[in-house]
Parts: C-alpha cells; structure tokens; sequence
C-alpha cells in the first residue's frame, strides 16, 4: 500500500500542483482516480475527504488534507529531505506565493480551461474569455519580467515553494497557443526554462497522460 | 522599535485583514491613507511598494511587502511570541495544516462566493454610482449557501475552522464578512447557526471591534 495518496484526475493541474511538490521531495505517492467527468468529486467517499467536493485531496498516513496550496505547505514543512521549499527568511516567499495564488491563478487558470481541458471534453473555447483573461495574464507576467530580472528565483537566489506552485500550470500553458505569453518575455522564458528542467519535473510530467498533439 | 506602516485606507477589507492581526499581538503601527479616487495607487511611488499598482502594502524598516495575507502572516511571525499569541500554530504540523487548509478555503472557496455581494449592494454603487445587478446577487447567494453547508458541518464539530482554537484562518473571515452584514442579506447566516455563533464570537472580540469602528456600513 502506498503510504500517500494523491486523490485526483492526473491531467488536472491543481492535482499536478501537488505531485510536483511530493516529487521535489522524492516522496513516494499513488494517484486515485477521481473521474470529474463522472461526478466521483460529489460522490460521500470523496465528501468525506474533501467537503467542497474538489480535487486534489492527499491521504499521508492518517492525515488528510485538500487545497493544493496548502496541502503543499503540509509537504514543504513535514519533509525535510530534498530541497528547502520553505527556507526563512520567508516574507519575500510568502509574497510570491500569494501572488502565485491571486494575480497568475485567476488568469491562467481560465486560459488553460478554455484551450486545453474544454476541447478534451468536446467542447470549443470561448474566444471572449480567452482574450481577456490572455490581456491581463499579459499584464501579470509584465511584473513578473521586472521581478525576474532583479532575482533568479521568485523569493530571490533559490528555487522555492513559490515558484513550484506555478510549475503545473505553467506547463499547460505551454501547450496552448498562448504559450508566447512567457516565450516572449526574456526573464520569465528563462524562469521558466531553469525551472522546467528540474529533474523532479521531468518525472512529474512523464507522469501527465497528455494526449497526442493535435 | 519604529512603527510599522500599512498603506492603503482603513475601511479596506484587505488592509482591515492586517490591521486585525496587527492589533491581535500588539503591535505598534500605522495606517498610511492612499487615496484611490485621485490614482495614487498607481503612482510611481506607491508602485514601487506594490508593482501590482493595489493596496495594501506594508513596511517594516527595510522590509516593503504586498499581497495581505503575506503581510498578515509576517506580522503574526515577527509578534506572535513576545505577544503570547499562536494564531498560526506553527509549532505543531497538524494544526499549521487546518490553519493553511481553511485559509486557502477562504480565499478560494469563501470569498469567491460572498464578496460579489458586498460589491453588488455596497460597494460598486456607492463607488461607482451604479445599480446592484441581481443576477450576480442572486447566483452569489446560491454559492454561498452550498459552502455555508459545509462551515456548518465544521463549526458543529468545532468552535474555530482549524480546531477548537481561535487561528489565522478565522480571522482571515473578518473583513468582508463585516461588509456583507451591512448588505440586506446578512440574515442568510441565521439559517447556519453554528456558523453565525462563530461570526459573534469573532465579531466580540476587542480586535475585530476596534478595526471595525474604522469600516462604516454605509458609505
């Protein structure tokens, strides 16, 4: 029996969030199927581990847990092998993990629905949405330039939590036509590239039943 | 030990989200007023401060932060002990993850569904002069109601959301919370009475009053 277990559809960004953070730790894990398409996230065995009925949900041992965020809190605090996720000083970290959270999220979040999940379902993406949350994702990652040309990471010379939490949705991203939004930017392709290239990753993403491009 | 700065108006929720911790574990500060209507959120000074061009923002000494919940948490880091006060319960990894858990329901989960209100009756047509649409009223009230379901279920087994301790994650509730009891739909929350007894006990308490006293209902 695994002793974690990553509850979610392996495709879902959120739930990608969280396996990014379990294999920078080097931490064993099984992903349990949770099909949305199926309404298993409203179903009582799932409510009973995630009352809002969302994935992912991280059974490890007795603990469990739901909201990426904080589930890769819980990660970064408990386990200390691997990387410093969580290093203090931390007020410039707990920035970047905010913003992560309340400035990249609500836009890129939207952008990889419309583009990548929606047409696996069937559907079409609505241009309208697509176009305003791709403006002011353009406008986020503006800062984000400035930011990284002044620092090598997010909380500064270290690879942390902060950037971490971007990683799964980043990577979506890159698969949709509005991928050029990093590409054209200098310090957030080379964020990005330094980022993406963490062995850690790799794994994660081997792991990504992405379907063959189109 | 020189006061601490929070820029951006007192009656802010997310300003009003720092000052409730800043008052909680004593500390000595200051509100620095940034006045929205003439764009000085958006001056070169106030932007190097928050490049995002919001409020609030925050100082101590060299230290320049944004994004409230960052600032929020550093208070609590820097104060919490000489204070006697552990409303992040860092020192025990179950309890640091209820208060990390309910925190992020707040901001993903809560707020989503409740402060569209708060702008739909109070804010947008006292700023910006026009009428509250219902529509979102209405489909922000539905949402809410689910999750009210479920801080339900929480607060029936517990007095606070991350235990039966008062954390972060509670009073993280606070400020917009306060506003949408100034809406004509404050008497959702008596059909969740657990979840309204929880409300009282933080609307009682000397912090959550005093910051109050500076977030008029009607404005």
């Amino acid at each position: 029996m695994a002793p974690r277990k990553l509850y979610g559809m392996p495709l879902s960004p959120n739930v990608v969030r969280v396996a990014a953070a379990l294999n920078e730790k080097g931490l064993d894990f099984e992903i349990v199927p949770v099909d949305l398409r199926t309404g298993a996230h409203k179903q009582p065995e799932f409510l009973a581990l995630n009352p809002f009925g969302q994935i992912p949900a991280l059974q490890d041992g007795d603990e469990v847990l739901y909201e990426s965020r904080a589930i890769n809190r819980y990660i970064a605090t408990k386990y200390t092998e691997g990387p410093e996720l969580l290093p203090t000083p931390s007020a410039k970290l707990e920035v970047w993990l905010e913003v992560e959270s309340h400035h990249f999220y609500p836009h890129v979040s939207p952008l990889v629905f419309q583009l990548l999940i929606k047409p696996m379902l069937g559907g079409a993406a609505d241009p309208v949405v697509v176009d305003k949350h791709a403006h002011e994702l353009a406008r986020v990652l503006d800062v984000y330039e400035t930011h990284l040309a002044q620092n090598k990471y997010l909380a500064g010379d270290a690879f942390t939590l902060a950037d971490l939490n971007h990683m799964s949705y980043l990577f979506c991203l890159s698969k949709t036509p509005k991928a050029d939004l990093v590409a054209s930017r200098p310090h957030v392709k080379a964020w990005w590239d330094d980022i993406s290239a963490r062995p850690a990753f790799q794994k994660t993403v081997a792991a990504i039943p992405f379907p063959p491009s189109a | 030990m020189a006061p601490v700065k929070v820029f951006g108006p007192a009656m802010s929720t997310n300003v009003a989200r720092i000052l409730v911790c800043l008052e909680e574990v004593g500390a000595e500060y200051e509100v620095v007023n940034i006045d929205m209507q003439a764009k000085e959120h958006k001056s070169p000074e106030h932007l190097a401060r928050n490049p995002f061009g919001q409020i609030p923002a925050f100082q101590d000494g060299d230290i320049v932060l944004f994004e409230s919940r960052a600032i929020a948490k550093y208070v609590l880091r820097k104060f919490s002990k000489s204070a006697g006060v552990d409303l992040l319960r860092e020192g025990d990894l179950k309890e640091a993850a209820m208060v990390d858990v309910w925190t992020e329901v707040e901001a993903h989960t809560y707020n989503p569904a409740l402060s569209p209100v708060v702008y739909e009756c109070l804010i947008y047509p006292a700023m910006r002069g026009v009428p509250t649409n219902q529509k979102v009223v209405e489909e922000s009230l539905e949402k809410l109601k689910k999750v009210l379901d479920v801080y339900e279920a929480r607060l029936s087994k517990h007095d606070y959301l991350a235990g039966d301790f008062l954390s972060f994650a509670d009073l993280n509730h606070f400020p917009y919370t306060h506003y949408f009891m100034g809406t004509p739909h404050a008497s959702l929350f008596d059909a969740y009475p657990h979840v309204k007894a929880w409300w009282e006990r933080l609307a009682a308490r000397p912090s959550v009053k005093k910051i109050s006293a500076n977030m008029p209902l009607k404005f």
